[in-house]
């Protein structure tokens, strides 16, 4: 761990853009080894499902990588979704015999899972800015709360989305525009809108210089407490959004929901080349650390090369490849 | 069999005195399988303390070996038990400690995962795993020509997915059934609708699909239906969620059978632990094994709880 803050800047001339190319390198090599492994693999439905599953963890890296940026850290958001998408499920259910199964029904339901977002959003960032509790902790809190509100609103079982309600939802996930899907398409404007964020306005440029300095940006009158209260309530309302995505894949929640999905997107974050201590963020290589990850998955189910038992250790040394990769390339 | 006459005594000499403590132990509801078995551990508790009034319950669910080793302690410690109903998140660390309450004296029923020695607790619960992945072994053999390509869809990587796969494969050795792959679903259904769909891209002709579980099952459905495979291939889950059985029932003929592998072994194991407590003598010492039956459209209805969250 300490080797790499002290990573002295003389690594920065031989190997400029390392930091910057290597995630890129490692998708096109994960890609190039798909490619070998099985001719199935560029087919049209395998890239649509690979693209389409990274698709929930995805949106909500992009708002995870504000969070991190600023120097915060979100471990709810897997246990979140998962109880926006119970909370949604039964509200979707209740209200369907008053207004009958159709559009309006979906319509109110995807308002109550943004809504939702939005509030769990900002109640982890007013802990974090206004009860001054570390991030971690917060967070740690609030993913044991929403994992148990989740089993309690299941009694321990599976939230169903009605039948009917569920053959109307169902195109969101499955339909598309022009043989794209909706989670795809989503998953990139999405992803599109925080690199502009990002870069190009004041909230991105105030985000990276609180996580580079929280005192200095104050002085630099920059509104801290809520630049940071708002990361969270942008990461809430992007978790609300792969909520709705979410929902008619399967129309179920359950306490299983989501699971482990804030480590997979901060681990994307990180692949993607943003300091897990604050103070820069890029957007584009979050995606590219979401579809790293997600295609370590497809091709070790595309094969029997390794055992499944060893998944998890495959993501794992790639995970830390990445970063060492790029540590080498930045003076931390 | 020293403790276990020690135990009778005891239970008898403190039978009239004061009411029996019966301390429950399992994991927490992390998976459909597991949300039922709490459904239906709170289920018979609430009922069994309206029916005795002499009877009290400590209930406790776990995430983890390690929680489970303290709620245990917990429970010796400070509220002095009578009895144990314990499903062991694993087996190898939970040993030594029930083993230590056994031979304090306290009744221990061990619940569905056996402990890794032999004679520790008084009385075994438990489904059947060999005669789970043998019951829809045999269903596969029945009804797939030979040179018939399946998949597989594992569970979570444990000793109860071993002995169902192995049971699985011993009872379709022979029959010219090529088992293709086999991955892990964690009893999950986002997870084994990823590596169904893996499966459906990397395979042009799949036959049936074993999805050992319900919950991985319903997501391996959805994938097929994705795909629009309907058609192709058949799935066989397993353990008797609801929606399984119930299109089992409607004859679908994507779901033409499940096995069981029934969660409420649960309130068996306190029932027989709570007549044991309560009737010093009683024989209820030994084990009851819970054989999975095959459910089909003809038996279907006897195996479907309108009330169960699963």
């Amino acid at each position: 761990m300490s080797t790499t803050t002290t990573t002295p800047a003389r690594s920065r001339a031989w190997m400029p853009d390392l930091h910057v190319l290597g995630p890129i390198l490692a998708l096109v090599a994960l890609v190039l080894i798909g490619i070998a492994l099985n001719p199935n693999f560029l087919s049209v439905a395998n890239l649509t499902n690979v693209l389409a599953r990274s698709a929930f963890i995805g949106i909500i890296a992009v708002g995870m990588t504000f969070v991190i940026a600023a120097g915060g850290l979100d471990l709810s958001v897997g246990s979140m979704a998962a109880f926006i998408a119970g909370l949604t499920i039964l509200a979707m259910n209740t209200i369907l015999p008053s207004m009958g199964a159709g559009i309006a029904v979906i319509g109110v339901g995807v308002l109550i899972a943004l809504a939702a977002g939005l509030i769990a959003g900002a109640i982890n960032g007013l802990l974090v800015t206004r009860a001054g509790i570390e991030a971690f902790i917060v967070t740690l809190g609030t993913m044991g709360i929403y994992r148990s509100l989740v089993t309690w609103l299941a009694d321990g079982g599976t939230l169903s989305l009605d039948f009917a309600l569920r053959e109307i939802y169902r195109p969101v996930y499955y339909g598309g525009v022009a043989g794209v899907s909706w989670p795809i398409i989503v998953f990139a404007l999405v992803a599109i809108a925080g690199e502009v964020v990002m870069r190009h306005t004041a909230f991105g440029r105030h985000c990276a210089a609180i996580g580079s300095n929280e005192t200095v940006a104050r002085y630099s009158t920059v509104a801290v407490n809520r630049v940071k209260t708002l990361t969270y309530v942008l990461l809430g309302l992007l978790v609300g959004v792969a909520v709705v995505m979410y929902v008619p894949r399967l129309g179920s929640a359950s306490a299983a929901t989501g699971l482990l999905w804030e480590l997979e997107a901060i681990a994307a974050v990180i692949i993607g080349g943003t300091v897990l201590k604050g103070g820069f963020g890029r957007v584009w290589g979050t995606v590219v650390g979401v579809l790293i990850l997600s295609l370590i998955g497809n091709i070790l189910n595309l094969t029997d090369m390794v055992s499944p038992y060893l998944n998890g250790a495959i993501q794992g040394v790639i995970i830390i490849l990445a970063v060492v990769l790029q540590r080498k390339g930045t003076a931390g | 069999m020293k403790h276990l006459v020690l135990t009778t005594a005891l239970a008898g000499l403190a039978l009239p005195a004061t009411a029996q403590t019966i301390g429950i132990s399992i994991p927490a509801a992390t998976h459909g399988w597991a949300g039922a078995l709490n459904f239906h551990a709170e289920e018979t508790v609430d009922r069994l303390s309206e029916q005795f009034e002499d009877l009290d319950f400590v209930l406790t669910t776990t995430p983890d070996p390690g929680t489970q080793i303290s709620d245990l302690e917990d429970m010796m410690a400070t509220r002095d038990i009578d009895a144990l109903v314990v499903l062991p998140f694993e087996s190898e660390p939970l040993t030594g400690p029930v083993a230590r309450i056994a031979e304090g004296g306290t009744w221990v029923t061990v619940v569905d995962r056996g402990l890794s020695q032999e004679g520790i607790e008084d009385l075994y619960v438990a489904g059947d795993n060999e005669s789970f992945g043998r019951t829809a072994g045999e269903y596969f053999v029945e009804n797939l020509d030979d040179g018939a390509q399946i998949v597989v869809i594992r569970g979570l990587p444990s000793t109860i997915d071993n002995e169902r796969i192995e049971a699985f494969e011993a009872a379709i050795e022979g029959s010219g059934i090529e088992v293709m792959a086999m991955e892990h679903g964690n009893f999950n259904r986002d997870d084994s609708f990823t590596v169904m769909q893996d499966y459906l891209s990397r395979y042009p002709e799949i036959d049936a699909v074993w999805a050992t579980d319900d919950d991985q099952a319903v997501g391996a459905l959805a994938a097929i239906e994705q795909a629009d495979r309907n058609e192709e291939m058949f799935v066989v889950g397993g353990a008797g969620m609801k929606q399984m059985i119930q299109r089992v029932m409607e004859g679908d003929e994507m779901v033409p059978v499940d096995v069981t592998y029934p969660p409420s072994m649960i309130s068996t194991a306190i029932e027989m632990t709570a007549l044991g407590v309560m009737n010093p003598g009683l024989p209820v010492s030994g084990r009851f094994i819970i054989a999975s039956e095959l459910v089909t459209p003809e038996n279907a209805e006897s195996f479907y709880f309108e009330d169960s969250p699963y």
